[in-house]
């Protein structure tokens, strides 16, 4: 079969870094080939180059046979190549349409022909399958819906040659599966695919050819049938990797963080949470489940103080905090894991040791008296980035902006666990990251349960969840709907408590506070 | 191009473009080119290429008078940029600034070693409470500072000349009675080394509060937290800043800064306080030395000084048939190219890769 893309031996140098390695990748016509590697494999950048962002130091791209310089996107789009996002360039309050033939507007003299592109509009979703409302505005629709918006806007350039950078990433588990749908029929009708993803599951599920990349280097490529998901794992990442987590029962202590009666408005003015009670004991993970939305946002601010509580109490080793600031409760020893890394766990634009101090930078060693040691700081950075592995192209002073999503979360973790909190809140921990981060960031919140840390987990990947909780409460509709033990539920129980069809109230006695109770 | 290489290398090439755009006018109107450098020579040397006499200090006296005000505006607006601030308030903070020197300087009678901090402070602290109306505002209210700022301005304006007409008195509808000697920042001393220029102690407080600028922002653990809010208001909440307190306190820390070149002029080149017809511009020269200075004390201290230059000069290319306000044309051209610095980028970078290239493409030829 002839290819549609030629990547020949492309290479290209960041700052500190070589993020493609001499890589070759060759994309049949009419077929779903994934480009599968970990964070900071150079899956990106290499996408980037294809779609005109950025300029290879060596190497040949070859389009249909061809040979060509992609100098910008507009001469991708010329070529027929689209990118959809991982983060959507969508405009919120311009319907689908607008936001759709923004920059090639049709017109009839000075007017734009809004109908006429609704009406193509219309027809491409039909003809794909999309059940997208061209006159909906972007605002009012779900993010499956607007992800859709992006795959119409390169259909409507007759892209040909389709990127998607981690499009599963930022969908539910039922958006995925449609979405699988759309990436079959798109080639059925002649399309070719380009998947960036580092969930093997979904690529054994859809893709034909797999690339497989590792520290920009070209590991291998393979045929997707003739292959398992362990062994692309195991090139991904170089080493044999467990996919279950490895974790010794529980040894719960006494209740380290204790939430009663708590309410708190969402900000719509409603309430989030509605007389939401658990207990968090040391030594155990207890997991938050449920669908997004359900009052985990509100539960989790309420408790690292970033929302203000209406009613009920949050008690730390017994001692009421509901009103503490944040600070104040992050010196009494909780801990947070953010769920937006980028927003709220890093400065982007600080360096690495900077954003490793962030809590503690007023603190000795790192100042005294209001000055800031910058020695005292750095060394600080340098112990973590080799205890946790965080790697950085400059080091210290590498700014986090310019870390992968997976460094970026281990320095995260890192600062967290190094503070040492007695009570972890740990939100979506290893969104968007690939199976190596994800292996060992699970093993390092285990390791903190070992410890004896009480550890809160909200997650809304029911395998994580499942895989790490020793206890599991659900949450449906700001409340708490039951609480059971992980080894023994199952995803159906919790699915059907998680959509409110199923209540299982009165806690789930703990080993520890039935020893307590005797 | 790496960052640090690009704060240096993009002021330097929009200056230039901008000297560029000034030089291209004169040709234009058929004026002497090399009159308008003679000009600007003098202004910063005070030697005259042109011949006649040879070595004026009084030039470099003048100059150091007009770079001093504008150093510290353009401090006021870098440190509020540095917080993620878009303060347009230092007008009026200097405003507010000079009637309080005023006040300081006509009411309090003590010897020159203490009066004159007294003056200086005094100015400090009405501009700081100038920048802390819009810094509570901002901050527990989240009205936009720019607007705030802007209309503080006006405010500031004729406070100072409410003050100077009804409270500290004026004979002529003018100026105020003048300052006894001990509040004032004239030095004699100066003034002599160059030919009775207004050269005055007033660089003093100037050069202390570019130190004390990058101290605070790069050394202590306030300016740490400072610059967290600027480049992530969220991140910082999350980490436990006091987020709206270090807004609020940047625009007064801002505010002091203007506040001070208010007292600066007030007290160093007039000896008396004036009724200010209208904005004399120094807080929006500020805005232009902290964007070409990007936003760093010695960039501001080297922006203030080429913007000072090219305001000394201006009676100097009247002198050599140059309307002065080409000066005006090319300080404007300067932040037009700074404010276009992405695109500059692109050019560069567009430049550098034809550059690393081009050996391909000859290779390609043979």
């Amino acid at each position: 079969m002839a290819y549609i893309v030629e990547m020949l031996n492309i290479t290209k140098d960041f700052p500190g870094i070589r993020a493609n390695d001499n890589v070759t990748l060759q994309v049949e016509e009419r077929s779903i080939h994934a480009l599968l590697g970990e964070n900071g494999a150079g899956k990106s950048t290499l996408m980037s180059i294809l779609f005109g962002l950025y300029h290879p130091e060596e190497g040949v791209i070859k389009i249909r046979g061809k040979e060509v310089h992609i100098e910008d996107p507009n001469v991708a789009t010329k070529l027929g190549i689209g990118m959809v996002h991982q983060h959507f360039k969508l405009v919120h309050n311009f319907t689908v349409t607008q936001n759709i033939i923004l920059g090639m507007e049709p017109h009839q003299g000075p007017i734009v022909d809004v109908h006429a592109a609704e009406k193509k509009v219309e027809e491409l979703s039909k003809l794909y399958g999309f059940a997208v409302d061209p006159r909906a505005k972007i605002e009012d629709i779900s993010v499956g819906m607007q992800q859709r918006v992006e795959i119409l806007k390169m259909l409507y350039r007759d892209a040909e040659i389709l990127i998607f950078d981690e499009p599963t990433a930022v969908l539910t588990p039922q958006e995925i599966e449609e979405l699988m749908q759309i990436m079959r029929r798109l080639v059925k009708e002649g399309k070719t695919i380009l998947l960036i993803s580092h969930k093997l599951k979904e690529i054994k599920e859809v893709a034909d050819v797999c690339t497989v990349l590792r520290r920009g280097k070209l590991v291998k490529t393979v045929r997707v049938a003739n292959t398992s998901e362990e062994e692309m794992a195991q090139m991904m990442v170089g080493r044999e990797v467990n996919f279950h987590v490895q974790k010794a029962p529980a040894k719960p202590d006494e209740v380290f963080l204790q939430v009663e009666n708590l309410n708190v408005k969402n900000t719509k003015g409603v309430l989030g949470t509605k007389n939401l009670s658990f207990e968090l004991h040391g030594g155990e993970i207890l997991g938050i489940c449920g669908i997004d939305g359900n009052g985990q946002t509100e539960l989790v601010q309420a408790i690292t103080g970033l929302t203000k509580v209406e009613s009920g109490r949050i008690l730390l080793h017994g001692k009421d905090i509901t009103h503490y600031s944040i600070k104040e409760r992050t010196d009494a020893g909780i801990g947070h894991i953010p769920e937006d890394r980028q927003l709220h766990g890093l400065v982007l634009d600080f360096n690495l040791d900077e954003n490793l101090v962030i809590h503690n930078y007023y603190k000795p060693p790192f100042a005294h008296s209001g000055i800031l040691n910058k020695k005292a700081i750095r060394v600080n950075a340098e112990r973590l980035i080799k205890e946790f592995d965080i790697r950085s192209g400059q080091g210290p002073s590498t700014p986090a902006r310019a870390m992968s999503g997976g460094n970026q979360q281990k320095a995260i973790l890192a600062r967290e666990i190094d503070r040492s909190p007695d009570v972890f809140i740990v939100v979506q921990p290893t969104r968007g990251l690939d199976v190596g981060a994800v292996e060992y960031i699970h093993k390092r919140i285990i390791a903190e349960r070992d410890k004896g840390k009480a550890i809160l987990l909200v997650s809304l990947e029911l395998d994580e969840i499942m895989d790490l909780s020793d206890r599991i409460a659900v949450i449906f509709s700001g409340e708490i709907v039951g609480t059971v033990d992980a080894k023994a539920t199952n995803e159906n129980e919790l699915g059907l408590m998680m959509s409110g069809s199923l209540r299982k109230d009165g806690q789930q006695p703990h080993t520890s506070t039935a020893r307590r109770n005797a | 191009m790496t960052k640090r290489s690009e704060k240096l290398v993009l002021p330097i090439i929009s200056i230039v473009l901008g000297f560029l755009v000034g030089t291209i006018i004169i040709i234009a109107t058929g004026r002497s080119v090399s009159g308008m450098f003679i000009a600007l020579f003098k202004s910063f040397t005070g030697i005259d290429l042109s011949g006649g006499q040879a070595f004026n200090p009084r030039y470099i006296g003048e100059f150091v008078v007009q770079t001093m005000p504008i150093i510290l505006t353009g401090l006021s607006f870098a440190f509020a940029a540095r917080t993620g601030l878009f303060c347009i308030g230092a007008e009026g903070q200097l405003m507010v600034g000079s009637a309080a020197a005023s006040a300081a300087a006509l009411y309090i009678s003590a010897p020159a070693y203490i009066h004159v901090p007294l003056v200086l402070l005094s100015a400090m602290l009405a501009g700081a409470l100038w920048g802390a109306i819009p810094g509570f505002l901002k901050a527990y209210f989240n009205v936009p500072e720019v607007t705030v700022s802007i209309m503080l301005n006006y405010v500031g304006l004729y406070l100072n000349n409410f003050m100077v007409l009804n409270v500290f008195g004026s004979a002529d509808r003018i100026k105020t009675a003048f300052f006894p000697q001990s509040a004032l920042l004239e030095s004699p001393f100066l003034e002599s080394i160059t030919r009775n220029s207004r050269l005055n102690w007033g660089f003093i407080p100037v050069i202390l509060m570019l130190f004390l600028f990058s101290f605070i922002i790069n050394k202590t653990t306030f300016g740490f937290s400072l610059r967290a809010v600027g480049y992530n208001k969220e991140a910082a909440r999350y980490a436990g800043m006091k987020v709206r307190r270090n807004i609020v306190v940047s625009l007064m820390i801002a505010g002091a800064f203007s506040g001070l070149a208010g007292a600066v002029i007030t007290t160093g080149t007039f000896n008396f306080g004036r009724v200010i017809a209208a904005s004399e511009g120094y807080g929006f020269d500020g805005i232009a030395v902290a964007l070409v200075g990007s936003n760093e004390a010695i960039g501001i201290l080297l922006a203030g000084m080429l913007f000072g230059m090219l305001k000394a000069a201006q009676p100097l290319m009247q002198v050599q048939g140059i309307p002065r306000e080409i000066a005006g044309i090319i300080q404007a051209a300067i932040v037009l190219f700074v404010a276009m610095q992405q695109g500059i980028k692109m050019i560069i970078g567009k430049f550098e890769k034809r550059k690393a290239s081009a050996p391909v493409a000859e290779g390609e030829r043979v």
